[in-house]
């Protein structure tokens, strides 16, 4: 069984319109939300061993919502939302989580952010030196360093 | 199964195993080093992909518990605010850690003497100072010789730059009027000894896929190996057994295939750190030694010292480092000694950091409620992100035995052997040690014109130091092994982790550890033909 298999098709649909809550698109910045149908793909081709605290959440919120999220008013939905986040401990902070690991990492958004579409290794990134005539204040002042005996 | 005696028998394959295993290599002894873990692999590094951030919170996490590989062993630190991280494999810890690179301070070998706290080491700063220097040239140390606050130092190599954080941090300290200085750290600016310079792949503790990083599996084990140290992976000790006389006679371990076998020894080294150390001794109980193993002191896994972190963090108008630099490259020992006006006694290390990737950035700014949810979540985060800076206090812990290690009654690692429990309390003198910190972070971040101020106090999953679980002194009754890392009831039997802290100084301890398992090494050597008396 795949690991998107292991949500459920509701709970997959949940999961959808919690992500666009957290990150909605935006025509300003010119990024998709994280309902968006690659980052999606991406959650749910990555979930691994977030899985089961995921679906925790889910059923949480579910709970919480008594039908489809997508079938709730605006008002409803995020009065749901802020009590799921209040009240959803170590499986909504994982959901959480893994809705931005995933968003973060969409090269739209990388792009829109000025970060470089890349992994850190092999290219690395140059650092500054710095001004290091700031230290000369610390190197004018006396030597102290607490004696043993 | 039963294997070929060895002379000297080296448990765990860490900072302190490694130094020791090539220090005595040596002597000729045939020297055979028995590691959990494997050999790393460093092209499946976080930083080689682009899901390295999220690759922190599942396979290369710093907490063993989370990670879960059958290397690791699970630890039930659910009585403790500060939870257990490590790492096992060739290399151990240092393969996973920040390489900040402090030494403890003369005075902290002598805290009874000066403050009326705690107890003197056995040993001072002097015995070990050629140590700490052949280990720095062994790791390859970075840094700027003559800070005024610290021990004398000469790193081989320049320091780190400063960046773009380095600069916002020195003139708020500057404006304070408070020490500050270029941390000593094991990554390489330059290349050094097969080790290529750091090209700022951004987040040292998770693996450094350049290998600027120094870790003992690319720096002491190599050497050692060359010189005839035999290293076996993927074997993990159950126990140490000992013979009629009370001396250790070798170990039980289970192979790579899950095979047992016993693997005998003249002498047996433990190099498994705190928590893994007084683990191994209470589970090597027998009939001579029902409490476990060099434990007559009754003091095995007791003294338990973390250094809790209280750390503060916030965000300037200006750039910063954030992901493209180690995270860690300037100190201040400006609050490091006692000063009993300030409530507390003792002191603390700060350690600044330079900022956070992406997706640690949100992650955590939403957990601490400062990045929301909907439309104006895209704002704030630009406003946040690659802005942070970071101020962590690192509190010395003072020895206190009900802070202990002991077994599991449940909980168990891949082989069924009983898994390490903790039971830790944060003391009231580092209580308001933490508080202080605190109040000093935040007058340094002002400073530096931050905003939206943060706190982790302490930083939960902040274990990294693990120490004061076997200690040393003079007194059989008061220590577990001797002045020089004999155990004092199996005279066969030496361990030269951070177990052996008396005190825990507050600086990270790595630097320490390593010179203390040189110089146990040293004391082993001269003592040749007398070892055992």
């Amino acid at each position: 069984m795949s690991v998107s298999n292991e949500l459920t098709s509701a709970q997959r649909d949940d999961l959808r319109i919690v992500a666009a809550m957290i990150v909605p698109a935006s025509d300003e910045y010119k990024v998709p939300g994280a309902d968006d149908p690659a980052i999606q793909a991406d959650m749910l081709a990555t979930l691994g061993r977030d899985t089961a605290l995921v679906a925790q959440a889910l059923d949480h919120l579910a709970q919480l919502a008594d039908k489809p999220l997508a079938d709730l008013d605006p008002v409803r939905r995020d009065a749901v939302a802020q009590e799921f986040r209040a009240s959803g401990g170590a499986a909504a902070a994982t959901l959480v989580r893994v809705v931005l690991q995933c968003y973060y990492r969409d090269d739209r958004v990388l792009r829109s952010l000025g970060l470089e579409l890349r992994a850190p290794f092999p290219q690395g990134y140059t650092l500054e030196q710095g001004d290091w005539s700031l230290l000369d204040p610390v190197k004018a002042k006396p030597p102290h360093l607490r004696r043993a005996t | 199964m039963k294997n070929d005696p060895v002379d000297v028998l080296i448990i765990g394959a860490g900072a302190s195993g490694a130094a020791v295993a090539w220090s005595l290599a040596d002597t000729k002894m045939h020297i055979l080093c028995l590691d959990q873990g494997g050999w790393m692999n460093s092209s499946e590094y976080p930083s080689t992909g682009r899901d390295w951030e999220a690759k922190f919170y599942g396979d290369w996490s710093t907490s063993p518990n989370i990670r879960g590989r059958p290397q690791d062993y699970p630890i039930n630190d659910d009585n403790s605010p500060i939870k257990v991280v490590n790492f096992n494999g060739v290399g151990g810890s240092t393969v996973m850690y920040t390489a900040h690179w402090p030494r403890l301070h003369p005075s902290d070998f002598k805290v009874k003497t000066l403050d009326g706290v705690a107890d003197d080491w056995p040993i001072d700063y002097d015995t070990l100072t050629p140590f700490f220097e052949e280990n720095d040239r062994m790791m390859g140390v970075s840094g700027l010789s003559g800070d005024p606050r610290s021990p004398l130092t000469r790193p081989p190599m320049p320091p780190q730059p400063l960046g773009l954080s380095g600069p916002l941090i020195g003139k708020a300290m500057n404006k304070l009027g408070w020490h500050w200085w270029p941390s000593d750290t094991t990554v390489a600016t330059m290349d050094y000894e097969g080790r290529a310079r750091c090209i700022n792949l951004g987040h040292c503790t998770p693996a450094c896929a350049q290998g600027a990083k120094a870790s003992t599996d690319i720096t002491y084990w190599p050497h050692a190996i060359r010189a005839g140290v035999e290293l076996k992976t993927h074997c993990r000790v159950r126990e140490i057994l000992t013979n009629e006389h009370g001396m250790a006679s070798g170990v039980v371990y289970y192979d790579k295939d899950g095979v047992e076998q016993f693997q005998p020894a003249e002498v047996v080294i433990i190099a498994c750190n705190g928590v893994g150390t007084p683990r191994l001794l209470l589970n090597s109980v027998s009939g001579r030694f029902p409490n476990g193993l060099a434990n007559s002191s009754g003091l095995v896994g007791k003294n338990l010292m973390f250094h809790p972190y209280a750390q503060i963090y916030g965000f300037v108008k200006e750039p910063t480092d954030s992901n493209r630099a180690p995270p860690t490259c300037l100190w201040s020992k400006e609050f490091y000694d006692t000063d009993l006006s300030r409530g507390f006694v003792r002191g603390y290390g700060i350690q600044f950091g330079r900022g956070a990737g992406p997706v640690f950035e949100a992650v955590a700014s939403e957990q601490k409620g400062i990045l929301p949810w909907g439309a104006d979540h895209h704002r704030v985060f630009r406003r946040l992100n690659g802005h942070r800076l970071g101020v962590s206090a690192i509190c010395e812990d003072l020895p206190e035995e009900h802070n202990r290690v002991t077994l599991d009654p449940v909980l168990k690692d891949c082989h069924g052997i009983p898994a390490p429990k903790i039971d830790y309390t944060i003391s009231e003198n580092s209580r308001k040690m933490m508080a202080h910190g605190l109040a000093r972070g935040r007058e340094i971040l002002e400073a530096a014109g931050a905003t939206d101020l943060c706190i982790n106090d302490p930083i939960p999953w902040g274990g990294w130091h693990l120490l004061g679980t076997a200690r040393m002194g003079t007194d059989p009754a008061r220590s577990v092994v001797n002045e020089w890392g004999r155990s004092h009831d199996v005279k066969n039997l030496f361990i030269v982790d951070g177990s052996v802290f008396v005190t825990s100084g507050g600086v990270n301890p790595t630097s320490t550890i390593q010179a203390i398992a040189l110089y146990v090494a040293d004391q082993m050597k001269q003592r040749l033909a007398n070892l055992f008396d």
